[in-house]
């Protein structure tokens, strides 16, 4: 027991509530929403703690012991991907302050933003299957709301088709838990994992585990991942930054979660799908972020590379792989988000996103230049930047599980990877400097602050890395042992 | 009864399947509606049709319904009433913006 894990759901949620009486009060609404990510960024520290020297966490809500109440557990997992959900949710809320706009900020922003950070702590604490898929509909409705909110004709139309993916796939994730309590009787996840483990994975319940997949690819954008590039790149900036660092990262967890605690029997055919629909998103999100010209797409499309490496280490369903795959996970949520505000800010001085059109902004603006370069070069995993550790543990990993077909596209992608955010960076700033100061149509007062704590965590995250590491390891090592979760939850409880 | 439940099911699936598939805006819309109402019908049926018994644990009688389908449909129905409401106000907002609700037209190009 340990109620410190419901704050992180009630304290976004009731400043949320409160937000909406005060919308016209933006300074008070700004302040207090960095203060509740604040807050939340605190908590997630001391669970960090918490589960380092004493353990897997849980708290059963309202009493009901598990498996017949909602539990809610934070393992270390959970609790690295808490910690860097608060941080980046933290970087774009304040690179919001000055570029989202006053329209929008009285238009009921903040709340917004706050239950879409609810939405995704609570995916991330959750131990229920169907508490789940409330916690990804609190997170999707938000970003529904997010997406169109301004109702620019871009937005409009590309909201129609985020929301009509979304509620397919939210009615299939329905369907898999109705044919799973079906099977197994039960959607406690520990639950699940102990009777699964009991009565063996026999060909219905890994049918079943194959809807996952499908349901949970669509939200991670692994492979079915058509709905992304449109999306992300239609609303303001901070919001896109926040879809890209967080929204497929919450798919990715569910699949993690799912295909190492409760469907980890047949490998052969899971994983080896799992790996298989990684590296054909691997691809194809090369060819497009190699293809396209514009920032947005290039961007995007690095989105969906990376959610194909990061499976590539869950398909591994090796231990050395799990552990590159979390480093990865952390670092990922950090550089897009980095990139992405980045991206924006070069789109908001330029007024176009076209490359090509708008060159040498180094000479103009050297420190956005160069910390981008850093974030392009961390992307793409050059040594002591975040990136490499990740991807040579994913790349280990794959190898190790005889994957080789895996890790060698995850390396190629790299190079690819390099190549289109390079593009961006010699594009945009270097050449002849043809747009002076007073041309510029927007500013970077007030926005580099985000951007240059994004940099120094991408750079702390590499240099560091060291540190990390144990906690990693943990995080990984329950991922391979279902047992510890088991206990952690169902204790001594003798209901099986 | 499971049988029938299981036509009916389908039935719903393939409706909103054709009605999804469909190129207006609003038929769209009342695809994912009538496909929510099936996977509630399954839900329901997932849990176990019975008749006659009370849904407590440790009642006298010896058959008991499991009552957990129904709370999982009763939040269903809440999270499919929402999402459909802001889908409508959504397409309807986009109709008066974008003068269309062809979703051929929606499509979106590049230079734009």
């Amino acid at each position: 027991m340990n109620n410190a894990l419901i704050l992180l759901i009630i304290i976004p949620l009731i400043t949320g509530m409160v937000l909406i009486i005060f919308r016209k009060k933006i300074v008070f609404q700004r302040v207090a929403s960095a203060a509740a990510l604040l807050v939340t960024s605190i908590i997630s520290l001391i669970l960090i703690y918490q589960v380092k020297t004493k353990g897997i966490q849980s708290l059963q809500l309202g009493g009901w012991e598990a498996p017949f109440g909602i539990s809610f557990v934070v393992d270390m997992f959970s609790a690295l991907l808490l910690l860097t959900t608060s941080l980046v949710a933290f970087a774009c809320l304040v690179y919001a302050f000055r570029s989202i706009g006053t329209e929008r900020e009285a238009n009921y922003f903040y709340p917004l933003y706050l239950f879409l950070i609810t939405g995704v702590y609570g995916s991330f604490l959750t131990g229920d299957l169907f508490n789940l898929f409330v916690c990804f509909e609190v997170m999707l409705i938000s970003s529904y709301v997010l997406l169109s909110l301004g109702g620019t004709k871009i937005q409009l139309r590309e909201s129609i088709k985020y929301i009509l993916i979304n509620v397919l796939s939210s009615s299939l994730f329905l369907v898999g838990i109705a044919y799973l309590y079906a099977v197994v009787g039960t959607l406690n996840m520990a639950h699940l994992s102990a009777r699964i483990a009991e009565v063996g994975q026999d060909g219905v319940t890994t049918t079943v585990s194959l809807l996952f997949i499908i349901v949970f690819g669509l939200k991670a954008a692994l492979f079915l991942f058509y709905w992304l590039p449109g999306s992300y790149s239609a609303p303001p900036t901070a919001i896109g930054a926040i879809f890209a660092a967080l929204l497929t990262k919450v798919g990715i967890y569910a699949l993690f979660r799912t295909f190492t605690l409760i469907f980890y029997h047949e490998p052969q055919i899971t994983h080896l799908l799992l790996g298989i629909m990684g590296v054909a998103t691997m691809v194809l999100g090369a060819f497009g972020a190699i293809a396209f010209s514009d920032i947005k797409r290039i961007l995007t499309y690095n989105v969906i590379i990376s959610v194909g490496l990061i499976i590539a280490g869950l398909a591994s369903y090796s231990l050395i792989g799990i552990t590159g795959s979390i480093n990865y996970l952390v670092h990922d949520m950090i550089i897009k988000a980095l990139l992405f505000l980045i991206g924006g800010t070069i789109i908001g001085l330029t007024g176009t996103d076209k490359l090509g059109e708008v060159t040498g902004l180094i000479r103009t603006h050297p420190y956005l230049g160069w910390m981008f370069f850093i974030a392009a070069l961390s992307v793409s995993g050059i040594p002591p930047l975040s990136g490499f550790l990740g991807k040579v543990f994913i790349t280990k990993g794959t190898f190790e599980a005889g994957y080789y077909w895996l890790g060698g596209v995850g390396l190629m992608t790299s190079l690819m990877v390099l190549y289109s955010v390079m593009k961006i960076f010699m594009n945009a700033f270097w050449g002849e400097t043809n747009l002076s100061q007073e041309m510029e149509k927007g500013t970077t007062k007030g926005l580099m602050f985000p951007i240059v704590l994004l940099t120094m965590l991408t750079v702390l995250l590499g240099v560091g890395a060291e540190a990390m590491q144990p906690y990693v390891k943990m995080a990984a090592d329950d991922l391979m042992n279902p047992l510890h979760y088991i206990h952690a939850v169902l204790g001594g409880n003798s209901i099986q | 009864m499971e049988t029938l439940m299981a036509i009916t099911i389908g039935i719903l699936f393939s409706l909103g399947t054709y009605l999804v598939l469909t190129k207006s805006l609003i038929r769209i819309i009342l695809g994912t509606s009538i496909i929510g109402h099936g996977v509630n019908l399954l839900i329901l049926t997932m849990g176990g049709l019975k008749t006659g018994g009370p849904p407590l644990l440790g009642a006298e009688d010896l058959s008991y319904t499991d009552a957990l389908p129904q709370a999982l449909i009763l939040t269903a129905i809440v999270i499919n009433f929402a999402v459909t409401a802001l889908f409508l106000v959504l397409a309807y907002r986009s109709y008066k913006t974008l003068r269309t609700d062809d979703m051929e037209q929606l499509r979106g190009y590049e230079d734009e």
